[in-house]
């Protein structure tokens, strides 16, 4: 690792001041960043650590809305997310116990891994991200690999997840690295269904337009029967090729419907 | 250099540190606690796993910044008061859930937590929880049965395969 400085703030103002410094970066629990850091991914003067933020943390549900404070770990919205099973099941198995315990929502989110989980539970779900100086549709926020709409220094304080009918996701894990090599969340609303896919598109995270009009005349998995998605444009690795991936989407879109029952 | 303030194991500890220093650094050169091992560095095989506010965590992924203020157990603070082996690890040796013995700080550490929450595990919610756990000896069905057996649940029924 390069060498930084390294400071714990207790509040989210004290937070916002630090990452306003030169080539300061926030540390939400570290799961992806320190990996990267090791790697000399990134090279940050200052690493600001937002665990120590008690006003980031923590699951509430009211008025059919479950909110997720940015700081919440994984194990803690698989514990406490009842409200909507279907992201906790999810959070429940993100990486293993330990990744569980450090990892969290907000983190997810802004780093927007191409393969990982959150991604397709914000926005399938129409979810807001909440930071510290707006509201973000997650239709606006998720921009591509890696990219989203944050600006330097902003932090994802809380997510907003309207809380759907009936859902499920449905991923097809990467053994090695427990990421998805495809994952899919379907999400039921009284005004139609939204189908996420991860893991699979160049792009990061997407809606399957197609999949979700079919969806909404008729939520069944035989609705989606012989809809496909082309494999341009899929991510191709030694662990699938873009056709495989393009292929995994249909399954797992039908077991998804199955699941959500 | 930040002033990182902690409990490891019961002990006070204060040290000023790197930055960039990770927890499984701060054990092992700072407080030369070496039970917590360096397998992969990558958070994928667990032999690093500590508790930090009772909650498992892997080491060599967490900076020692990030654990000011915690309460941390290690391996080193598992044997009992009178420095005889505690029920998880007794079990490990009575089923020889070790081999090369490498991977085993970590799989307890990992198994204490997994007692704390589910005192009676199944077989299957066992091998489910020890995902972030690799061992390269033994094919796990030892360190299962020993797991069972600090459950205090029988181990007959777990295949011997």
């Amino acid at each position: 690792m390069y060498s930084f400085d390294f400071e714990r703030p207790t509040t989210l103002d004290d937070a916002v001041k630090a990452l306003g410094q030169d080539e300061a970066q926030a540390l939400g629990g570290g799961q992806t960043l320190i990996p990267s850091l090791k790697q000399r991914l990134a090279m940050p003067s200052k690493l600001v650590s937002l665990a120590a933020i008690e006003e980031l943390k923590g699951v509430t549900a009211e008025g059919g809305v479950l909110t997720v404070g940015g700081g919440t770990t994984h194990g803690t919205v698989a514990a406490e997310a009842s409200a909507y099973p279907a992201l906790a099941a999810l959070a429940s198995n993100i990486g293993d116990p330990a990744v569980r315990n450090r990892g969290t929502v907000g983190g997810s989110l802004a780093n927007n891994d191409p393969a990982a989980c959150y991604p397709a539970a914000a926005l399938a779900s129409g979810a807001t991200i909440v930071t510290n100086t707006r509201e973000i549709a997650a239709d606006d926020y998720f921009q591509g690999m890696f990219t989203t709409a944050l600006d330097e220094g902003e932090i994802i304080t809380a997510v907003k997840f309207p809380i759907p009918e009936k859902a499920a996701y449905i991923k097809f894990e990467q053994p090695a690295s427990r990421f998805a090599l495809v994952g899919v969340f379907v999400a039921k609303y009284s005004d139609g269904v939204k189908v996420a896919v991860t893991g699979a598109s160049e792009e990061g995270v997407f809606r399957w337009t197609e999949a979700e009009e079919k969806l909404s005349a008729d939520f069944s998995a035989g609705a989606v029967e012989g809809l496909s998605l082309p494999a341009e444009g899929m991510m191709s690795d030694l662990h699938g090729s873009g056709a495989y991936r393009a292929h995994l989407i249909g399954v797992l879109t039908k077991r998804a419907v199955a699941a959500a029952g | 250099m930040t002033k990182v303030t902690m409990t490891v194991n019961g002990k006070t500890v204060a040290k000023e540190v790197r930055g960039n220093m990770l927890m499984t650094e701060f054990l092992r050169d700072e407080l030369h606690l070496t039970g917590t091992h360096v397998g992969c560095d990558t958070s994928q095989c667990g032999a690093c796993v500590i508790h930090v506010n009772g909650q498992d965590v892997k080491a060599c992924t967490m900076f020692a910044g990030e654990a000011e203020g915690a309460e941390v157990a290690t391996i080193e603070g598992m044997a009992n008061a009178d420095g005889s082996l505690n029920t998880i690890q007794q079990a490990f040796q009575d089923y020889h859930g070790l081999q090369c013995g490498f991977c085993t700080p970590g799989m307890v550490m990992t198994a204490a937590a997994l007692l704390r929450d589910n005192p009676k595990p199944s077989e299957t919610e066992i091998r489910d929880y020890l995902e972030g756990n690799i061992c390269r000896c033994t094919g796990y069905h030892n360190i299962v049965k020993a797991i069972m057996a600090a459950s205090g649940q029988d181990v007959s029924a777990i295949a011997a395969e």
